[in-house]
């Protein structure tokens, strides 16, 4: 099972340390690698060589402590918890220690990507191991200038001490630390004695935030730098035919107008290609102008005819297709058990149902933007990335340069989920630079953003349980999407290894709409089927929703099953967790449950939704939610993602409805484009398992179950089943049209 | 390149200073403080005055400073995020920062201008006034809870 396995990696040399020039030592170390054994940090601090390390450790002479952080924080919290893990084990006071972002300028970083919620999954034992190597150099350091053994000191909050009490502060013996071997064999703490981990710790940035100082990529500014926008084909299908820049010229500000997308094409001939799409425009224009405002109003101006290269698709079309795909024989099986169709054939009753999502943009509140400056010595590019080595590596195939010429400086980031991680804009604005020759902030408008984004796509999922003698014997699931499919454990989740005969079979229509990854891929809606799926299905069998589930995980748990990818009995414990703290089954008058259960993304969560009906409408009062995500390493930063993952997900579960009319997205904006509000969000009220097993991420895995329990908590209010997404939009949808 | 000589000049009075502009005259508060005069700390989000990031105080009142022209700011008191206190510790901010409010964070300047706009005129407010004074903010992240849970952390210590 993925989730119990300890990351075993070789810690021989995995660290190494130097004395720093202005004092103090710097410890680099390589999360997941060893280091060459020729490289030492480097000992000026303006040079850290990323190169060779992705991430260092400053301890000054005064004993403060700096981080220099390789994870991109896209409100994961990150940034703040995984220095949680050095400091635990280095030993240090909370508040002596800072965390500066590095910046981005490396071929071997592996694991930059702030997506996945696997960054704390990774890091929970290499950061512990590199504090506690770091604590125990500097007891070494003291022990030998005290002339005792170092087994005799013992370390706490930056202070050493000996037999003899005597002590010695971190920053008194940094220089001498830094000379010294590295310790091959260090312990770390027991989860017992941890006094930073398992603490709230606020967010590492909280005053800049706070203040308004500049963070942001759209913050960011350079002397001489100017700023573009970019006018892209109002449809998908249709390209550049023909534009007259006069009008746009004629505005005071606007320095210039360019095309660009040539060396995009040529780039995308061999990259990767289910954004591609985007960059298949051929040519774009592009308004250079003194400020932002100038460079919209130039856009506004530009007079741009368009011509069509591939069919203009629609809604309609995509549903049309979706249903084709279930009802047709094109699948690919992605896991088989027993024998689906016998058991099909054999059943007492077969109960289906389909479910279905539409595309969805991101709208990170931060509009994408990117700041390039491509000069024959070096590429800068400062921004919102969250692949920032991916980035590195695009553009040195973009403008044929040494990888070694591209730099990239991470800022923080205005929301993410999943659209930084296509480095489009980092194409934009480079080929922009590189083309007029200045620096330049590539900046989109909210329009942009949302009307020529990388969709999450719209999909189908057809669900069929057979049923004999009050018995499950077969599950099968189809998927309908567009563009991908589910992809690696996905279908190892539960139920399988519950049900004997299983099959999970997926298939794709591809359209010329640019589409990727979203907040929890696939889950997202997956589990809202699925969980949706169960609810009917004990209702049709006349079972108890809870038992149903606990049966189902027993037989999972009585039938180990190494392939699958969830654990029973940490299913059960959140299940048993929510149903005792939602006050289950004995809601007041008025008030109506739904439940959810779900593992995804290595966390095991479950969801009890409380909703009232008000002028008709269902509003979500409370959402209780029971985690199982091993240690909670920084209380603070999980409930803040727990809670925003929900309320997100209840967001695009209810009211945010997206689609294409002749290839035009329907919206451009938030006046048509809903996302949730303050008025119609839920409390969260948020419960842990204990555990000591090593922490799991939270950034994703309570976002896909909780449209389920609202969908089925509407059921118990309404008597109407919602299998189309988003619910208030389809409030009337007919049952006979589903299922 | 054209001539951007012959632009207007305004007199603006930001955060107790004049700052003197060129800029044309439709061009929206917002882009005059983040281009101009480098106040970043207002953030841009949509432009149609739908999602508050860009929130400041005009004479006091929570204003949407992407829909408001730079030639009606003349003579107005406009405060932003920057100035809302000397050293960042004005009532709302204390709370956002007990809370810790934010997740990515670039909403929450004008979260905390439009929470502190409205404490100001009601201090002991209930909670369906919170939820409805806070509603035209936008958190894409989500942190409605936290935002909530701030502003009546920031009402105790107001009233
Ligand atoms: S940017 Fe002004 S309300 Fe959104
Ligand atoms: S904290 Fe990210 S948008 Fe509010």
């Amino acid at each position: 099972m993925a989730t119990s396995k300890q990351m075993t990696f070789s810690r021989r040399s995995f660290l190494k340390s130097s004395a720093l020039a202005s004092g103090g030592m710097i410890i680099g170390f390589n999360l997941f690698n060893a280091c060459k054994s020729d490289v030492k940090p480097s000992i000026d601090l303006s040079k850290l060589n990323y190169n060779d390390f992705n991430a260092f450790i400053k301890i000054s002479p005064e004993g403060k402590v700096t981080i220099f952080a390789p994870n991109p924080e896209i409100g994961q919290g990150v940034k703040t918890s995984m220095p949680m893990l050095i400091a635990e084990e280095l030993d240090v006071a909370w508040k002596d220690v800072y965390v500066v972002q590095g910046d981005l300028d490396t071929k071997n970083f592996t694991r930059q990507l702030a997506g996945g919620s696997q960054s704390i999954r990774l890091g929970w034992e290499p950061l512990r191991q590199t504090g506690a190597t770091a604590k125990q150099m500097l007891v070494n350091a003291a022990a030998a200038r005290w002339g005792v053994d170092a087994s005799e000191c013992n370390a706490k909050l930056g202070v050493i001490t000996n037999a003899n009490g005597e002590t010695l502060g971190y920053g008194d013996v940094v220089s001498e630390a830094a000379l010294l071997e590295v310790p091959e064999n260090v312990t770390l703490k027991d989860s017992k004695d941890f006094t930073i981990i398992g603490q709230g710790k606020g967010n590492v940035d909280i005053d800049k935030i706070i203040t308004g100082k500049p963070l942001f990529g759209l913050d960011y500014k350079e002397e001489g730098m100017l700023y573009a926008t970019i006018l892209r084909p109002p449809a998908f299908g249709q390209i550049l035919d023909s534009f007259d820049a006069a009008a746009a010229k004629a505005i005071p500000g606007v320095i210039d107008v360019i095309t660009i997308g040539e060396k995009a094409k040529a780039y995308i001939e061999d990259g990767p290609n289910s954004w591609t799409a985007r960059f298949n425009d051929h040519e774009k224009v592009v308004v250079i102008a003194n400020n932002t405002w100038n460079a919209i109003k130039g856009k506004k101006a530009i007079k741009a005819t368009w011509k069509e290269e591939s069919p203009l698709e629609d809604t309609a079309l995509h549903d049309k297709k979706l249903n084709a795909i279930l009802d047709g024989n094109t699948f690919s099986t992605m896991r088989s058990d027993g024998n689906v169709k016998k058991a099909f054939a054999n059943a007492d009753t077969v109960f289906e149902r389909t479910y279905e999502s539409p595309f969805l943009p991101h709208s990170c509140m931060e509009p994408m933007n990117f700041f390039a400056s491509v000069t024959p010595d070096k590429v800068h590019l400062v921004g919102p990335t969250q692949t920032p080595a991916e980035a590195a590596k695009i553009v040195s195939k973009l403008l044929d340069r040494d990888i070694d010429d591209v730099h990239v400086e991470m800022t923080r980031m205005g929301g993410g989920f999943g659209r930084r991680l296509y480095n489009d804009f980092v194409c934009e604005a480079v080929e922009i630079s590189n083309t007029i020759k200045k620096p330049v902030k590539m900046v989109s408008t909210r329009e942009d953003d949302i009307a020529t984004g990388i969709y999450r796509p719209a999909k189908k999922y057809r669900i069929a349980a057979s049923l004999k003698e009050g018995e499950i014997t077969g599950y099968h699931l189809k998927e309908s999407n567009i563009d991908s499919n589910m992809y690696g454990l996905i279908p190892h989740f539960f139920p399988a290894g519950a049900i004997e005969n299983y099959q999970v079979d997926t298939a794709n229509y591809r359209s010329n709409i640019s589409t990727g990854a979203w907040r929890a891929p696939y889950t997202n809606f997956l589990a809202s089927a699925e969980q949706s799926f169960f609810d009917e299905l004990a209702e049709e069998m006349g079972v108890d929703r809870i038992q149903l589930h606990m049966d189902l995980l027993d037989k999972a748990k009585n039938n180990p099953d190494p392939k699958i990818d969830y654990s029973p009995e940490r299913l059960q414990g959140v299940l048993k967790l929510v149903v005792d703290k939602s006050n289950w089954g004995k809601a007041e008058e008025g008030v109506y449950q739904g439940l959810s259960v779900y593992y995804c993304h290595n966390t095991h969560v479950a969801e009890v939704a409380d909703i009232v009906m008000e002028n008709g409408l269902p509003l979500v009062k409370k959402v209780t939610c029971a985690v199982d995500c091993g240690v909670v390493v920084n209380p603070l930063g999980a409930l803040n993602q727990i809670k925003g993952g929900i309320i997100d997900g209840i967001g695009h579960a209810m009211y945010s409805d997206f689609g294409f009319n002749n290839g035009i997205p329907q919206s451009n904006n938030f006046n048509t484009y809903q996302l949730i509000r303050m008025g119609q969000t839920p409390k969260v009220d948020v419960h842990f398992i204990e555990s000591d097993m090593a922490p799991t991420g939270l950034g994703e895995p309570t976002l896909p179950p909780v449209g389920a329990a609202v969908a089925n908590a509407i059921y118990k209010a309404t008597g109407k089943r919602l299998r189309k997404q988003p619910y208030m939009s389809n409030m009337n949808v007919e049952e006979t049209v589903l299922g | 390149m054209q001539n951007i000589d012959n632009m207007p000049t305004f007199n603006l009075k930001i955060n107790n200073e004049t700052h003197t502009v060129e800029a044309d005259m439709d061009t929206p508060l917002l882009w005059v403080l983040r281009d101009q005069i480098d106040l970043v700390g207002t953030k841009y989000g949509c432009g149609i005055g739908q999602c508050g990031a860009c929130t400041v105080h005009v004479d006091g009142t929570a204003t949407r400073s992407c829909l408001l022209q730079v030639s009606q700011a003349e003579g107005m008191n406009i405060t932003t995020i920057e100035g809302l206190s000397e050293h960042g510790d004005h009532p709302v901010q204390q709370a956002w920062k007990e809370v810790d409010v934010p997740q990515c964070g670039y909403c929450q300047a004008g979260q905390i201008m439009t929470a502190s706009a409205f404490l100001d005129k009601n201090p002991n407010p209930t909670e369906t006034q919170i939820r409805n004074a806070m509603h035209g903010n936008i958190c894409r992240c989500a942190a409605y809870n936290n935002i909530e849970e701030a502003v009546k952390v920031a009402a105790e210590k107001l009233s």
